[in-house]
């Protein structure tokens, strides 16, 4: 630093925001005797047009080389005042944003305690900002490739658009076919349309598109590099059967020495079977079938007449397939991995898992569809069609002891299961809700439209189903005890199945897909966006998008909006061609360095690599994020971060408690 | 091996439950576990006394676990299902709260006692099926009750809510004890319901009727006996039959766990109180055969 500072310090009122709280013209009055401030003052809103005027201004009229904003959170509006101070003429980087809003007069009523803290910050932010150093933004060029993980609705949907705007997507689905949760469902609410009839062309849309290449069975297992420049490593498992060269005839199905599908099938639950050579559902894409090591003779015990490869026209039957990998470079990537559905056993009262012809709802899903175990009409054990049924909402939501929140979909799929268990069947169906929330386009209606055919429905949070009658009308029935809280006492519903409505949650493994992606979530696992209301898509980590479920619990048409909404942020990005990096990484003083490679271990993004000839640590600048973990963690003190320097960092807290 | 633990009989097991002290310390003898009575113990504070007067229902509770540790700190079989809940709720309350902790201590310290909660409780069903486990039990049993239906029944108290007997939910431990002495347990969905507990004397229009729920459920599902673990539930099980089943001739046994097992051992009638219930003969025939 050759020039003395020259400081302009200025205080936000934020309307009443600070100013209620914090006594801003003392603050001001306070800054103003401060070692190098110019010029300290008040305005209303320091982030409008004439509180930037302002500050150019002075920077012109007055010489001014350094800047603070004491107003909101850096998270705000550092960008803007950036900006401003570029436009004077200044570089970025001489400026400093004080909190004192997030940080001082939300969070206390103490106006004087609120103001002597307002002051410490302003003191320790024009301190540090003397010391600060002009610092260029590094632009990089963008891959106009993008990655979509998760190849259910929004996943699809996502890849679709992106496809169809010309870029090349990578889509990455970890089961044997795309379509995801979706798939499994007969109906859709509210307009009852079929869900395979509008699902299935986009997934034969995705398998066609010339800029989509698929990877089912395939899971991402490493995220390398930054915003705008990923390489991502996919697994591909192998299927033991050559994707290229099978046709789809499914004859190695057909003569597989298993006569009888004996295996439970995941794609339906378990509740119905499939052979070791299988196709998970009649419509999968790609229309290829997987062969499951665990249940195939011959990869369990090498023995086997091995008629499926005699039934192979197209010798696509390869026992010898290893899993292997498949480095990829993207610009930006779309995280649409779902979720799973809440394990009902975790509510015993309700009898799931004990009590025979009790379902969940996503069973229940597998039971109404014409593909499913029982072919679009669900009867009892014993082959009878259930003359009631009762269907539990809210199994596992809203629960003190589960999951506190509401997962938003359960209302109207019940609704939507009432209607076609009754269709199916003729069954009375009983619904118990707790409150029915029915917000949406047509949603309402198709409540009413169930009440109009003469649904029960009945308020109240089950206590429990029960196989133990007390009368000789329950007897071997399930009985539903509940408080009817709208009749004002307890009731005994007997019926012959039950649905539980179970909630939606992370899936099993979002929490690896997290550490992988470096994103963030809340304490109910789902993953968090960079801000609720204004970038509902964004996430923390630049170039990373998130839709559907994997964000939260959300119906079709929500997971559909949220990825067109993530294909569009991540098309406005790699359409921007360039990215700018902020100038934060840390570096090296090689004359300190004793090359001990603490610092090696602890960098989370695997920046930095060690000079075997040198005997030092070096970091990759590309890949450090700033985030400083390796400046306090070597021992030497040879780590200094830019614009974060110890110094730098070590002044302001002399400021703030000088 | 002898196993060695300390007893907390409580109330009950010396007066109408005694047919379940006698058979318990049987069959413990038996199988070489050494009950040891705790010296001057007194009221485990069950029932209404929580509600009345937390701390010295608390403070009566801690008294016996005192004494416990002080003996030496033995495990502490308690067979009524009132104590075994009276002593584990003053225990948890007591790690809960430091105050009342503070207060109990204070009190217990006028008696020269120390209270440091590391006394564990243990239900006799448990310490069975888990300090010896089936293979081993399986072994003893001389006479294997082959044929005898029997209605697996729990109670509350042993379940909730502390759960360490077995799951609250779907409990199925006093029907391995009962495969393991032979016999073959039948489907009681209704084994975890209420009793009536005290209801059948404060409240008898709800508390026999609860029992009445029992009984038809029992006799429903064609098992020989009902099989306790509590002597409050084979109380209000037993000795209501005549009022509620005034038109039906048969009465149902309502034995404890120990006596099934105890049989299968090969131990004598008298020696389990079998002598001592009220709807015993039709059963010992049935046994002996």
């Amino acid at each position: 630093m050759t020039e003395a500072p020259r400081t302009g310090v200025y205080v936000c009122d934020c309307g009443f925001n600070i100013l209620g709280t914090v006594d801003v013209p003392e603050v001001v009055r306070y800054a103003g005797t401060l070692e190098g401030v110019s010029i300290a003052r008040e305005y209303k809103f320091m982030c409008s047009d004439p509180g930037q005027q302002l500050i150019k201004k002075d920077v012109h009229e007055l010489g001014l080389n350094r800047l603070v904003v004491a107003s909101c959170s850096p998270w705000l509006h550092e960008r803007t005042f950036r900006k401003t101070a570029a436009d004077a003429g200044l570089n970025p980087f001489l400026f400093h944003m004080v909190n004192i809003r997030e940080g001082v007069s939300w969070v206390t009523a103490d106006k004087a305690a609120a103001t002597e803290k307002a002051k410490a910050l302003v003191r320790g932010g024009v301190r540090r900002v003397a010391l600060q150093e002009a610092l260029e933004v590094r632009r990089e060029p963008v891959n106009p490739d993008v990655l979509v993980l998760g190849g259910g609705i929004a996943g699809i949907h996502a890849a679709l658009t992106m496809a169809n705007a010309g870029k090349r997507v990578i889509l990455v689905e970890r089961e044997p076919s795309i379509g995801g949760n979706m798939a499994r469902f007969d109906k859709t609410f509210p307009t009852l349309d079929c869900s395979s009839c509008i699902l299935t062309p986009k997934m034969t849309e995705v398998k066609d598109h010339p800029n989509i290449t698929l990877y089912t069975y395939s899971e991402v297992v490493a995220v390398d590099g930054f915003v705008g420049n990923f390489e991502v490593t996919i697994e591909r498992k192998p299927r033991y059967v050559r994707e290229d060269l099978c046709t789809g005839c499914l004859k190695c199905v057909e003569e597989c020495v298993y006569r009888d599908a004996r295996f439970p099938n995941a794609f339906d639950l378990g509740l119905a079977k499939r052979k070791p050579v299988y196709v998970p559902f009649p419509q999968a894409v790609p229309l290829r079938p997987v062969i499951d090591p665990r249940d195939c003779l011959y990869l369990k015990f090498g023995k086997c007449k091995l008629t499926c490869v005699d039934a192979c026209e197209r010798d696509a039957i390869d026992f010898t397939m290893k899993a292997e990998q498949v480095k990829v470079q993207v610009g930006a990537i779309v995280v649409a991995t779902g979720f799973k559905t809440f394990d009902a056993r975790r509510k015993p009262q309700y009898g799931y898992g004990v009590l025979p012809n009790v379902y969940t709802s996503l069973e229940a899903e597998r039971l109404l569809s014409p593909t499913g175990p029982m072919e679009g009409v669900p009867r009892l054990k014993d082959g009878a069609l259930p003359k009631a049924v009762g269907i539990i909402h809210c199994v596992g939501s809203r629960d003190a002891n589960t999951n506190a929140y509401c997962s938003k979909v359960c209302c109207m799929y019940s609704l939507k299961l009432a209607h076609l268990v009754h269709e199916r069947t003729g069954a009375e169906v009983y619904n118990f809700y707790i409150d029915m929330r029915t917000p949406g386009k047509g949603y309402e209606e198709f409540y009413k439209k169930l009440l109009e055919e003469g649904a029960h429905l009945i308020r109240g949070r089950v206590a429990e189903v029960t196989n133990a009658a007390l009368s000789k009308g329950e007897r071997g029935k399930l009985v539903i005890r509940v408080e009817d809280t709208l009749a004002g006492f307890v009731r005994r519903i007997p019926v012959d199945m039950v649905i539980l409505s179970v909630g939606m949650e992370p899936q099993a493994d979002a929490q690896a897909v997290r550490r992988t992606l470096n994103l963030s979530c809340g304490s109910e696992g789902f993953f968090t966006e960079l801000h609720p209301k204004l970038a509902p898509v964004s996430t923390a980590t630049d170039g990373v998008f998130i839709a559907g479920a994997c964000q939260g619990p959300k119906d079709i048409p929500d997971s559909v909006a949220q990825a067109g909404a993530a294909a569009a942020e991540a098309l406005a990005l790699v359409d921007r061609g360039m990215v700018e990096v902020q100038p934060y990484a840390a570096l090296v003083d090689e004359t300190l360095c004793s090359g001990c490679k603490i610092c090696l271990g602890v960098c989370p993004y695997d920046a930095i690599g060690f000079d075997a000839e040198k005997k030092v640590a070096r970091i990759t600048e590309v890949k450090c994020k700033g985030c400083g973990v390796c400046v306090v963690a070597c021992p030497s003190a040879a780590i200094d971060q830019r614009h974060f320097r110890t110094q730098v960092i070590m002044e302001e807290v002399a400021g703030v408690l000088a | 091996m002898t196993r060695e633990y300390l007893y907390y009989p409580g109330c009950s097991l010396k007066g109408s439950g005694n047919p379940y002290d006698r058979s318990l310390r049987a069959v413990f003898g038996t199988l070489d576990l050494r009950l040891e009575e705790i010296a001057d113990w007194n009221c485990c504070g069950a029932t209404a006394y929580l509600s009345v007067d937390a701390d010295t229902a608390v403070a009566l509770a801690a008294r016996n676990l005192a004494l416990a540790e002080r003996q030496d700190g033995r495990d502490v079989v308690a067979p009524c299902s009132g104590c075994y809940l009276s002593l584990t709720k003053a225990k948890v309350s007591l790690e809960a709260d430091p105050a009342l902790r503070e207060r109990v201590t204070a009190a217990l310290k006028t008696g020269s006692l120390d209270y440091r909660g590391t006394a564990r409780i243990r239900h006799p069903l448990e310490v069975l099926m888990t300090d010896i486990g089936a293979p081993e039990i399986r072994k003893r049993v001389v006479r294997p009750l082959k044929g005898l239906r029997l209605a697996p029944y729990y109670g509350c108290a042993i379940l909730r809510p502390y759960e360490e007997v077995d799951d609250a939910h779907t409990p199925t431990v006093l029907e391995d004890l009962m495969r393991t002495a032979g016999a073959t347990p039948v489907d009681f969905p209704y084994k975890s319901r209420c009793c009536g507990g005290m209801l059948t004397s404060g409240v008898p229009g709800i508390g026999l009727r609860l029992v009445e729920i029992l009984l038809d459920a029992a006799a429903d599902s064609k098992a020989d006996a009902l099989v306790t673990t509590c002597p409050l539930c084979q109380y209000n099980l037993e000795v209501f039959q005549d009022r509620l089943r005034k038109d039906r001739p048969e009465r149902l046994p309502v034995l404890y766990f120990t006596q099934v097992l105890g049989l299968a051992l090969g131990l004598s009638e008298p020696a389990l109180g079998l002598d001592q219930l009220l709807w015993r003969p039709a059963l010992a025939v049935e046994v002996r055969r």
